[in-house]
């Protein structure tokens, strides 16, 4: 077969399986959109880069499986690095596919001309750059493969304009990218967990992202259960363990509950499944666990050790790793040990509204949870929001959670609830965001509207930068400056001018009904929701400090008293 | 400071250098010196990084590793290091410099 290197690239999306891609079309990517035309393909037409990205995010963080994005040279691959660093970050499979100039142009500052392999190369797992359309054949599978294995991550591929139109002579398609497969975890390694686990008094899991990336949730529910251990998880491992049992301890970290951290600190075993130690989950990192060895395991070798040194290491698979446990795990009741987490948690409950006169943020993400079925996808964008639905939604299931935890990339939800909802068709998807986040990526409203997904968008308006607030009031001697806005937009009125449904709980006699009204509408809606600016999210660990030294968020008692 | 030499293996195109020294920078680890050149088979280059033999060596082999280009990776302890400070003596010529040894644009 003769083919030109973007009809290359868009046969070997489809053989992919590839159903969406989201991007942009521009000056050097035109030959790829060309090829496009006719594909089984469907593309998503983003209003920005960064909402191609985000969108390809959501798929790919709803589905495990890599989604694409396409932009073009300049500023269209500029505009996709913060989705790309994101994605680095959270590690999500994306594979990009970006135009260059010509070959012949390269390096000769031509129009729309940026190095896009050297901008990217410290925010992907890989990249490459395309000189000959022959290579096409070897790199996109190798893209997939490069995405999806071990630890998953994002591919830039970048094509020149004149290889997407050169032609190329071949004769077969090449294998499929599909992810590497994963070495059985040593046995001899896991007889060493499963002794320290028998051994252990105080076992404590500590479980992230990792858990839900190789699908690991129904086996950490086994070893949980049977061996009676607490569950704590990170920020990205929200989801991997039901809300409901009575073994969850919810978030650690910067914003867990007390109790959490508390838990954390008197364990005498720490099971760090599918995590990286990062420092909101950690604190002060001599400090964290310090009371307890810990049992690591990670598919990525770097990670061990990186933070703190691990008692007993296993690279490999979680997955296979508590499979293989969970099988052989005794039975135990640890009967004392969920005594006294019953305990921390009687004494440290989430703490009531501050404000009764406003939507109390807390009260109304728990109402959410409730309105929204456990199949029903959640994004976030970043600020006090994100973690006001990280400590009172009740995830009950893996990958209903979506959101920036490593980069902390405002701008997130909107495009990411988009892709999720590319994904999965028939599951409602609610964005949570802030008036200062949604204002990062507002013109896909644009983009929602255009396809009438089921997305809703409840919009936590307190007319601030509410975290950048909270720590100048709590860090920097109540010394505001650039965190309130002077002016707030009529969100009702920019939604409809998107022609997207709006409502808004300040001015409706019964918020909550107009709450639960506009959930059950189909298609795209927007919530606005006032809230106090002087909500804060509490406890909180100051930066720097160690999780036991979190401040806030006491008892309702003292606040009452005061 | 006490130095090591790692020797890697890579797949030998334009971008794997930049792929190392990014690493280098964006991960704070010192280098001091490198020295690279095709192997037999010129698909492949080897490189010689000069490095400070420092605690957390381990994970910076452990990050070389996750480089898709990177082949093998092995830290040298034993390796003469003097090669790196005396560089000069292979590249240098005897004598004084003529014009036709000046490349264009150089400005010796």
């Amino acid at each position: 077969m003769k083919k030109s290197g973007a009809e290359i690239i868009v046969a070997l999306l489809e053989r992919q399986g590839i159903e969406v891609v989201a991007g942009i079309p521009g000056g050097a990517n035109l030959p790829l959109y060309d090829a496009l035309t006719g594909s089984r393909i469907r593309h998503v037409l983003a209003r920005h880069e960064q909402g191609a990205g985000f969108i390809a995010q959501g798929i790919a963080r709803a589905t495990g499986r890599a989604a694409v994005c396409f932009g073009t040279s300049g500023p269209g691959a500029t505009n996709l690095l913060t989705a790309i660093a994101d994605a680095k970050l959270d590690s999500v499979p994306v594979v990009a596919i970006t135009g260059q100039v010509a070959t012949s142009l390269i390096g000769t500052d031509a129009f729309q001309e940026v190095d896009t392999y050297g901008l990217t190369l410290p925010i992907t797992k890989h990249n490459f750059i395309i000189r000959d359309a022959a290579e096409l054949l070897e790199v996109i599978p190798e893209a997939f493969a490069i995405a999806q294995s071990g630890r998953p991550g994002p591919v830039v591929v970048d094509v020149p304009k004149d290889v997407q139109q050169q032609f190329h002579e071949f004769d077969a398609w090449p294998e499929l990218g599909v992810p590497r497969t994963v070495s059985d975890v040593d046995e001899t390694l896991i007889s060493a967990f499963l002794d320290r686990l028998h051994q252990a008094e105080r076992p404590i899991i500590y479980a992230g992202g990792g858990v839900i990336a190789s699908d690991a949730a129904d086996a950490l529910a086994v070893l949980a259960r049977r061996n009676n251990i607490p569950v704590a998880l990170t920020l990205a491992g929200l989801g991997a363990f039901p809300c409901d049992d009575p073994l969850y301890l919810g978030m650690l970290g910067m914003h867990g509950s007390r109790a959490t951290n508390t838990a954390m600190d008197e364990a005498d075993l720490v099971l760090a499944l599918g995590v990286r130690f990062d420092d909101r989950a950690t604190g002060r990192v001599a400090d964290f666990c310090c009371h307890g060895s810990i049992i690591h395991v990670d598919i990525d070798p770097s990670e061990i050790d990186k933070i703190k040194p691990a008692n007993l290491a296993i690279v490999g698979d979680v997955g296979k790793a508590l499979c293989a446990v969970s099988q052989q795990v005794r039975l135990q009741d640890r009967a004392a040990w969920n005594s006294r987490i019953t305990e921390l948690k009687a004494a440290h409950p989430m703490v009531p509204p501050v404000f009764p006169s406003m939507f109390n943020p807390v009260q109304l993400i728990e109402r959410l949870g409730e309105l929204c079925g456990p199949e029903t996808i959640i994004t976030t964008d970043v600020g006090q929001h994100q973690m006001w639905v990280a400590q009172a939604y009740p995830f009950r299931r893996p990958r209903t959670f979506q959101t920036s935890g490593g980069l902390g990339t405002m701008g997130f939800g909107l495009p990411a609830a988009i892709g999720a909802a590319l994904a999965c068709p028939n599951t409602p998807v609610v964005c949570v965001s802030g008036d200062g986040s949604l204002l990062m990526n507002i013109q896909e409203l644009a983009t929602l509207a255009e396809l009438n997904l089921n997305v809703k968008v409840v919009l936590l308006n307190n007319q601030h930068l509410g975290l950048v607030r909270q720590q100048q009031e709590l860090f920097y001697g109540q010394r505001y400056i650039a965190s309130a806005f002077q002016t707030s937009p009529d969100f009702a009125a920019i939604a409809a001018g998107f022609g997207i449904r709006s409502y808004d709980m300040g001015t409706n006699p019964n918020g909550e009904e107009a709450l639960w009204h506009a959930l059950q509408q189909a298609g795209p809606g927007l919530i606005n929701v006032p809230i106090h600016a002087a909500e804060n999210v509490l406890p909180m660990v100051p930066p720097g400090k160690a999780n036991h030294e979190s401040i806030g968020g006491e008892a309702i008692h003292a606040s009452l008293s005061a | 400071m006490r130095h090591s030499v790692l020797e890697l293996e890579v797949r030998n195109h334009p971008g794997v250098m930049s792929h190392v020294a990014g690493l280098f920078a964006r991960r704070a680890f010192n280098i001091e010196g490198i020295l690279c050149g095709p192997m037999d088979d010129e698909r492949f280059s080897r490189i010689y990084l000069l490095v400070h033999a420092e605690v957390r060596m381990d994970q910076l082999v452990k990050q070389l590793e996750k480089l898709h280009d990177v082949l093998r990776v092995n830290a040298r302890p034993d390796y003469d290091q003097t090669v790196f400070r005396r560089l000069h003596e292979f590249v240098e010529i005897d004598g004084p410099l003529t014009p036709d040894h000046c490349v264009a644009g150089d400005s010796h």
